[in-house]
């Protein structure tokens, strides 16, 4: 009997309780109304935001009989792996019959290259705009975060025309470009409040050593700042690879990104609808952010709550 | 700092100013360039290439004469108090619900945000899927018994736009609940303490007492929420490709298309300045208020 909080033996007496009074903390109800009221709709609301996966895996599993005669919630009877392969593989957009497999490889021709060129660009940005600030440099950085907020289609057309006389329109470097240059604002934002944030001494005792403005930042800045790096290129593969706008209007057919291709599977208008290799290739495009999203955890959330500014 | 004889300001600090090359580009050509070369654009009769002939407001006139056009705007307006009303309440109470020290956390937001991690076109699509008449929602109530149910929002042009709202609220407000949630997690435990007790029930907390502490992070909130409402395209093409008929159609939309595949360049130029004007009305008024009173920039 020596901690109060161990609840007494169920043999013991009601005048032995008695004599000991109330002790310890007041006991949980687990099941109080409360509990109750709490988990249970966070259950619900959890189910609900479930449910539109759950019904995308299962009908990608079934076949067009079963889709046909069954109900988008009830699980496979039979499980087929066919849609996926034909997704992959087979399903045609217009001329290709080859698949999503060719949007795949484009999208991630396009998330590459655009991921590592924003980031460079912008890391060293943030940090000449933190570290080496000159006359002017503040100047464009407001207007490159005021322009974060005009929509798109008002600059869509003038770059198509910049690209056409580069001679990019329509090749996959010329979508990199443009990603790198949207990603500009929130990555450059991103980098400079990072830099700004680390001690001043560090930079100074650096330059007293004699290390110039590449070197302090490939051997100080760039190291000691890898959460941040982890961030932008979270932000920047999510935000790529979802991208659909810039996809349609800068590439062709042949070199659309995976969003664009899916669409276009998808909503096409000619011959059977199969709804299960429309699933299973929804799927397949969702999967490379989902597991972005799933392995980076807490650092997802960091990235998003500084890209939400994006919009 | 250096003991460099300045020989010439432009080269001072130039490493600085080379890595800056691409922001200074990126804001001065296409940020300003590209805007004013469209706003100037739209007073003119492009077709299929940008030509210099102006005609004043006249794409202006056609555009509001346009039922399309009009359409368009009103779906956005309806979209948009949705979006901006549901997203607030549904993700301010999603983060007050989380914010009760519950246990596994991290599993409810976890599987609240998931869905911002999806693509529009993913989001669409499977959407388009559940919502099917034949196959979806209305299909599996209707096997249920009560055959006479009907939900169709996506082949309904009257409620598509809600159709395509319940989708956008499923992608978006795991963002608005994390936004809100860091919030609360900045609300000093001590009001919370002096709340209770003062014997204050939680919800009058909550609404006279956290919320307007919250206002910073509510107008954050707001601005992402407006932005994005402006810019919807993807979701629509993927649920609806602005059908049945041009019911759900979006400005953004209207812009891509006539730009094109309408080749009528006039027509999208002046669309999507006015879609920079609405930014902007939205844009100026917060900006005023977050940064009126303090020194500029």
């Amino acid at each position: 009997m020596a901690d109060p909080a161990v609840p007494l033996p169920a043999g013991a007496g009601a005048a032995e309780r008695e004599a000991l009074g109330p002790r310890g903390p007041k006991p949980r109800h687990v099941f109080s109304r409360r509990n109750i009221f709490l988990y249970g709709t966070l259950f619900v609301v959890a189910v609900y935001y479930l449910l539109p996966l759950y019904v995308m895996v299962v009908t990608s599993l079934k076949g067009m009989p079963e889709i046909r005669l069954g109900n988008i919630f009830s699980p496979p009877l039979e499980i087929t792996f066919e849609p996926w392969v034909k997704a992959w593989a087979t399903a045609c957009t217009g001329l290709n019959c080859d698949g999503l497999s060719r949007g795949f490889w484009n999208s991630v021709r396009i998330t590459v290259p655009s991921v590592l060129l924003s980031i460079a660009i912008a890391s060293v940005n943030g940090y000449a705009l933190a570290n080496w600030r000159f006359k002017g440099a503040d100047t464009f950085f407001v207007i490159l975060i005021v322009g974060a907020f005009i929509p798109y289609q008002v600059m869509i057309y003038p770059i198509v025309i910049i690209l056409r006389e580069i001679g990019l329109y329509g090749s996959l470097s010329g979508l990199v470009i443009v990603h790198s240059i949207f990603g500009m604002p929130i990555l450059t934002l991103l980098f400079r409040n990072y830099f700004a944030s680390m001690p001043e001494e560090l930079f100074r005792a650096a330059r007293v050593d004699g290390a110039g403005f590449w070197g302090i930042f490939l051997r100080i800045m760039a190291p000691m700042s890898l959460p941040i790096f982890v961030v932008a290129i979270i932000l920047q593969v999510t935000g790529i690879w979802n991208d659909f706008l810039f996809g349609v209007v800068y590439t062709r057919p042949d070199t659309y990104p995976m969003t664009v291709q899916l669409n276009n599977i998808v909503n096409s208008v000619q011959g059977v609808k199969e709804y299960n290799v429309n699933m299973a290739a929804t799927i397949l495009t969702g999967l490379v952010p989902l597991i972005v999203y799933f392995i980076s955890g807490k650092l997802f959330v960091r990235g998003i709550a500084a890209g939400a500014v994006k919009g | 700092m250096s003991k460099s004889e300045r020989p010439n300001p432009l080269f001072r600090n130039l490493n600085a100013k080379v890595a800056s090359i691409p922001m200074i580009l990126t804001a001065s050509v296409v940020f300003v360039g590209g805007t004013l070369w469209t706003v100037l654009y739209s007073f003119t009769n492009s077709k299929l290439l940008p030509r210099l002939n102006f005609v004043g407001l006249d794409q202006y006139y056609r555009l509001w004469a346009t039922p399309r056009w009009l359409v368009s705007i009103e779906n956005l307006l309806i979209y948009g108090a949705i979006s901006l009303v549901f997203s607030l309440v549904i993700g301010f109470l999603l983060a007050a619900l989380l914010d009760q020290k519950i246990r596994f956390e991290d599993t409810f937001r976890t599987i609240f945000l998931y869905p911002f991690a999806l693509s529009f076109i993913v989001t669409g699509l499977v959407w388009q899927w559940l919502l099917n008449p034949d196959f979806g929602i209305q299909h599996v109530v209707r096997d249920l018994g009560w055959t006479s149910f009907s939900f169709d929002p996506l082949y309904n042009s009257s409620i598509v736009i809600y159709g395509i709202s319940i989708a956008a609220l499923w992608q978006g407000t795991g963002l608005i609940m994390c936004l809100m949630l860091a919030g609360l997690r900045g609300i000093d435990e001590d009001i919370w303490k002096a709340a209770r007790v003062d014997g204050i029930p939680m919800w009058k907390t909550y609404l006279f007492i956290v919320i307007p502490m919250m206002r910073p992070v509510f107008i954050t909130t707001l601005v992402i929420i407006a932005s994005g409402i402006v810019k919807v395209y993807d979701l629509v093409v993927a649920q609806t490709s602005g059908g049945p008929g041009i019911a759900s159609e979006v400005p953004a939309k209207y812009v891509y298309d006539y730009m094109f595949f309408a080749q009528n360049l006039g027509q999208g130029f002046a669309a999507s300045t006015m879609m920079l004007l609405s930014v902007v009305i939205v844009i100026v008024p917060w900006a005023y208020l977050e940064f009126g009173g303090k020194k500029r920039g």
